[in-house]
């Protein structure tokens, strides 16, 4: 082998082995890179009552009820599974029903998740209004296909 | 086809290819640009949902991936510099690190922006966040390193290595949202199959996006025509090059 080749099978044997190194670690991380649960995982999973966690979903329509000052009530769902949220405090602009949110709290006693900050989840589908609205119901609704449950269980049961 | 390849790479053929691609690459970027920034700030119509905010894509968009695309090519240099010790190879390396750095933090800074009023927050730890924000590190890595070391020649191999290890993080950063779920959306255009984006959105967007690669393209040509005079200082083209252009 020439110098030549000897730096080219070395460079050959870092990268494959650097992505070796980065599958399986992703692999073994899995969990921990997910941003947030779904209802999915918190309702299979009986997360733990209290501890703070992000949980993503749909808001379900017809399901947001506003209260006293800042104070709502909303169901979040992903495709299988519903949780009712409660919050209190701003909302981003976005945040409507139908909309996909993530929201920060934990799960109380009772089954209603609390959450303390609620962020908005962006689709990546852009259109005018007009072509919005001729696609109702169809493909102008958010889908619930990025809400996929983090952990095997969680779709199943 | 090899002896062309060589010549290409000789550092006075490269240099006066570089000054007659320039002027028709800016005149091409100044044009995509121009009809891609005028067409998406006002041609094009709001978003049913967003409304005036989504318009930060057309800067934002072109410039993530910039920011992808420069590091790979900065990585392939660095392979060619490693393994081939090609004088070129080095300068273009060392050339793109700064532009794909300002790409990066221009994708951060705008994405930002965009995200405080309609995430509601200006940053999360999400995959993609992250993994971009480690991408800006890397690029960060690669001038400091060059930096560091005296010898341009052995600094230049020594980022070589250092972007060669740092590709890792591309595709982690593409495939990002499609692997973990995160805040940040998934693809829009770079998706095959149905378009996630009416036409009369995407046709400036891709206009800045070939508009951007172009005006990389006059960057990096003329950071690499610097770097090859200030490298071959001395040697009888420069000279001969300063002459003609009266300096």
């Amino acid at each position: 082998m020439t110098k030549r080749q000897k730096r080219m099978a070395a460079i050959a044997a870092l990268l494959l082995g650097l992505g070796l190194a980065a599958a399986l670690g992703f692999t073994a991380f899995r969990k921990n890179m997910m941003y947030f649960y779904t209802p999915s995982d918190l309702l299979a999973n009986a997360a733990p009552l209290g501890a703070k966690l992000r949980l993503g979903g749909l808001v379900e329509r017809g399901s947001l009820r506003h209260g006293e000052g800042l104070r709502v009530d909303f169901t979040l769902a992903d495709c299988e599974h519903r949780v009712p949220v409660h919050y209190e405090g701003i909302l981003p602009d976005l945040f409507r029903e139908g909309q996909g949110i993530v929201a920060t709290g934990s799960l109380q006693p009772g089954g209603v998740f609390v959450a303390d900050e609620v962020l908005a989840k962006h689709d990546e589908n852009y259109m005018p209004p007009q072509v919005a609205q001729s696609l109702k119901g169809k493909n102008g609704q958010h889908s619930c296909a990025p809400f996929k449950p983090v952990t095997p269980g969680g779709a199943a049961s | 086809m090899w002896t062309w390849f060589h010549r290409l790479a000789s550092p006075p053929t490269f240099y006066r290819l570089a000054d007659r691609l320039v002027p028709w690459l800016g005149l091409l970027a100044a044009g995509l640009l121009g009809y891609g920034i005028f067409g998406g700030l006002l041609l094009a119509p709001a978003d049913y949902q967003q409304g005036d905010a989504f318009r930060i894509i057309y800067v934002h968009v072109p410039a993530a991936a910039l920011s992808l695309s420069v590091y790979v090519l900065m990585a392939a240099a660095g392979a060619v510099a490693v393994i081939w010790r090609i004088k070129l190879a080095e300068c273009v390396l060392v050339a793109a690190a700064p532009i794909g750095a300002s790409f990066t933090a221009l994708a951060l800074v705008t994405g930002m922006l965009w995200g405080k009023p309609m995430w509601g927050a200006y940053w999360v730890w999400d995959a993609r966040l992250t993994s971009e924000l480690i991408l800006l590190f890397l690029y960060a890595g690669v001038i400091g390193l060059n930096q560091a070391i005296e010898e341009p020649r052995a600094a230049a191999r020594a980022c070589g290595l250092l972007a060669l290890i740092g590709v890792i993080n591309v595709p982690i950063v593409h495939y990002s949202v499609e692997w973990w779920n995160s805040l940040h959306q998934g693809s829009t255009i770079l998706k095959l199959g149905r378009p996630n984006m009416s036409a009369d959105m995407a046709r400036p967007l891709y206009a800045a996006l070939l508009g951007t690669y172009c005006f990389f393209g006059v960057a990096l040509l003329r950071r690499v025509q610097n770097e090859l005079l200030l490298r071959e200082r001395g040697t009888a083209w420069v000279k001969e090059q300063l002459r003609s252009a009266h300096v």
